[in-house]
């Protein structure tokens, strides 16, 4: 077993906590969107769906905690995409040559970067689940110590699989294309639909049965359902809509995330094998 | 040291590339040839590098050095020929090849947002050096380069001979057996490229075999055991430096008459004059005996035919001439390549 991996995560690690802005920005953005996004919007939704009947007998969540979960989605959904930005900048500044002459196998560059990616959303994740909690997000709610440290674990895990789906991809895009600019395009271009034909901020069951198909298979739902898996329970009731989550459902969120992700790794070493400098 | 470096490779080449002195051939090509798309930027090009010796490519931009030096590196897919570095097959066994070599790209390449150290670091650690390896390592090489009091400034406040000289330092991070310079000094300024040229004595002093290109005449000149003159893409010619310069004769000598071509007619059937260029605004004739011994007679010959002599000007053969009599053209010449080269990059990344 190879470890060389190591370096690419420590190099990621020192520039992530070297440069302080992107570090203070990526940890402030999350706590913005709950905290300007998550309660104007939980206040005006919760108003309009204080009248519509709640299924009698089963919990009813409020909109700020079922959102919740998508902004945890979301956060680590632009992170992760944006994630490989760094692999074009080593690539234009020539820095990925080194890299590349290297004994080390192109596996260990993307477990590395992929890692380094992984850390930096657990630190997202972790922030958003404390914010949220002294927010009035009820994550957990009449969870044991045990049942909540198997959640968090479990949202972890799944957050984990995600991001390096994500990075995966992003890293890809990056070592293939040779501006910035050509990369931002296409990352908003591909975060557009995955954020809106999702049920991250809102149920999909009113979508028009095309969208309600496609997001089925959207990452970012199989991880918002995963995600309320884990810190809603199985059973609840949200703006009117019963949510009944079974062990099938969790299942899915993990096969088809961890399928999203090695399909991603597939393709960064492919173009990583491509890649001429 | 040097000057018994030198003879070995006389030696080496005046017998055809056998090995007298037992030293193992670190790098050995074999009819390597590359193309990108319709041009042939390699062209069938053999030589070979001994242990411990600085060999030289050189040639002006755009004469297929940096495809060599690529191929060599692993960082270029073979396409024709053979080549083996340290004893590996750049083909087949370039995880090995890795293992052997240093690299200073042309380009600068450091991570500026992390310091001297860390870029060391980072390199150590990607060729899974142990940590106290590493560290010892790190403070012989600072060292070397004199770069201690830099030990934790990040890359970007370095000045520029200071960047090259921590590439330098990561280039040996792992003891290579062989440091690859692609245009090591490539436009510095004459002070720091001559420091420069003392860090990579100290270096060969210490045992590593160097193989660079330049484009620069007095590096390749100073520097080198052997040198190789590079020019579209084919090796012209190999020896060292001094071989080079003698077989341009013993002294050059420039004239300006009033009618050149007539006293060129007349310098070719003077014995000892081995050639005469009459192309330039001066003549130039290389001489194969001493110019004091011979130049009264030079003069007399052409004064007879009513030539009237305005400038004469002596001196030693310089890479430059060598350069010149190989290629039949000037360097500098050459570098309106240059663009074509770039070009050449920008469709590689594609």
């Amino acid at each position: 077993m190879n470890f060389a991996f190591r370096a690419i995560y420590w190099r990621e690690m020192v520039k992530f906590f070297r440069f302080k802005s992107v570090l203070f920005s990526s940890l402030i953005q999350p706590v913005m969107w709950l905290a300007f996004f998550g309660l104007a919007m939980s206040k005006s939704f919760d108003k309009l769906t204080s009248l519509l009947p709640s299924t009698p007998g089963v919990p009813n969540v409020d909109y700020l905690s079922y959102m919740g979960a998508g902004i945890i989605a979301m956060d680590v959904l632009f992170s992760s995409l944006f994630g490989g930005t760094n692999l074009l900048f080593d690539k234009k500044f020539s820095l990925l040559k080194e890299t590349i002459a290297s004994p080390i196998s192109r596996v260990n560059i993307v477990l590395g970067v992929g890692l380094s990616g992984v850390t930096k959303s657990f630190i997202q994740t972790a922030i958003i689940v404390v914010f949220g909690g002294l927010i009035g997000m009820n994550f957990f709610e009449g969870y044991t110590p045990v049942q909540t440290l198997v959640s968090v674990v479990g949202i972890f895990l799944l957050v984990g699989i995600f991001t390096l789906g994500f990075l995966f991809l992003s890293g890809a895009i990056a070592i293939t294309v040779e501006q910035p600019e050509g990369m931002q395009s296409i990352l908003t271009l591909l975060s557009m639909p995955l954020f809106f034909i999702s049920n991250a901020l809102y149920p999909v069951d009113a979508f028009p049965e095309v969208l309600k198909f496609l997001s089925m298979f959207n990452p970012l739902t199989l991880l918002a359902n995963g995600v309320r898996y884990f810190a809603l329970g199985t059973n609840f009731s949200v703006m009117g809509d019963h949510y009944v989550y079974t062990t099938a459902d969790i299942g899915m969120s993990f096969l088809g995330l961890i399928f999203f992700a090695l399909a991603t790794l597939s393709i960064i070493l492919w173009r990583f094998n491509k890649v001429d400098i | 040291m040097r000057s018994n470096t030198l003879d070995k490779a006389v030696y080496g080449t005046a017998v055809g590339g056998v090995d007298l002195f037992m030293t193992a051939n670190v790098i050995e090509v074999n009819n390597l040839e590359h193309s990108y798309g319709d041009l042939k930027a390699v062209d069938n090009i053999s030589f070979t590098v001994q242990e411990g010796e600085i060999f030289s490519f050189l040639g002006p931009n755009g004469a297929g050095k940096s495809t060599v030096i690529n191929i060599l590196t692993t960082l270029r897919k073979i396409q024709k020929g053979k080549a083996k570095v340290n004893g590996y097959d750049v083909a087949k066994e370039s995880k090995y090849v890795r293992k052997s070599i240093g690299i200073v790209f042309q380009m600068m390449c450091l991570d500026f947002e992390m310091t001297v150290c860390e870029n060391l670091e980072y390199h150590g650690k990607i060729y899974s050096m142990p940590k106290e390896e590493r560290r010892k390592r790190i403070n012989e090489l600072l060292k070397l380069t004199e770069l201690e009091s830099k030990r934790n400034t990040l890359a970007k406040d370095l000045s520029g001979g200071m960047k090259r000289r921590l590439e330098l330092a990561r280039g040996l991070m792992t003891k290579p057996a062989v440091l690859f310079l692609d245009e090591p000094t490539i436009g510095f300024d004459i002070q720091t490229r001559m420091r420069m040229w003392e860090y990579l004595r100290e270096i060969k002093r210490e045992g590593t075999t160097i193989f660079m290109t330049t484009h620069y005449m007095e590096e390749a000149d100073q520097l080198s055991d052997r040198i190789s003159i590079i020019d579209h893409g084919k090796i012209i010619v190999t020896g060292s430096a001094l071989e080079l310069k003698n077989k341009l004769g013993k002294d050059l000598l420039y004239l300006e008459t009033s009618d050149n071509k007539v006293a060129a007619e007349v310098l070719r059937t003077i014995e000892s004059v081995t050639a005469v260029n009459d192309d330039a605004k001066s003549l130039r004739i290389m001489l194969g005996v001493d110019v004091t011994h011979i130049l009264p007679k030079i003069m007399d010959s052409i004064r007879q035919k009513g030539i009237e002599i305005t400038t004469v000007n002596i001196k030693k053969p310089s890479m430059d001439d060598v350069f010149v009599h190989y290629t039949g053209h000037d360097l500098r010449e050459g570098e309106t390549q240059e663009k074509h080269e770039e070009g050449e990059t920008v469709e590689a990344l594609k």
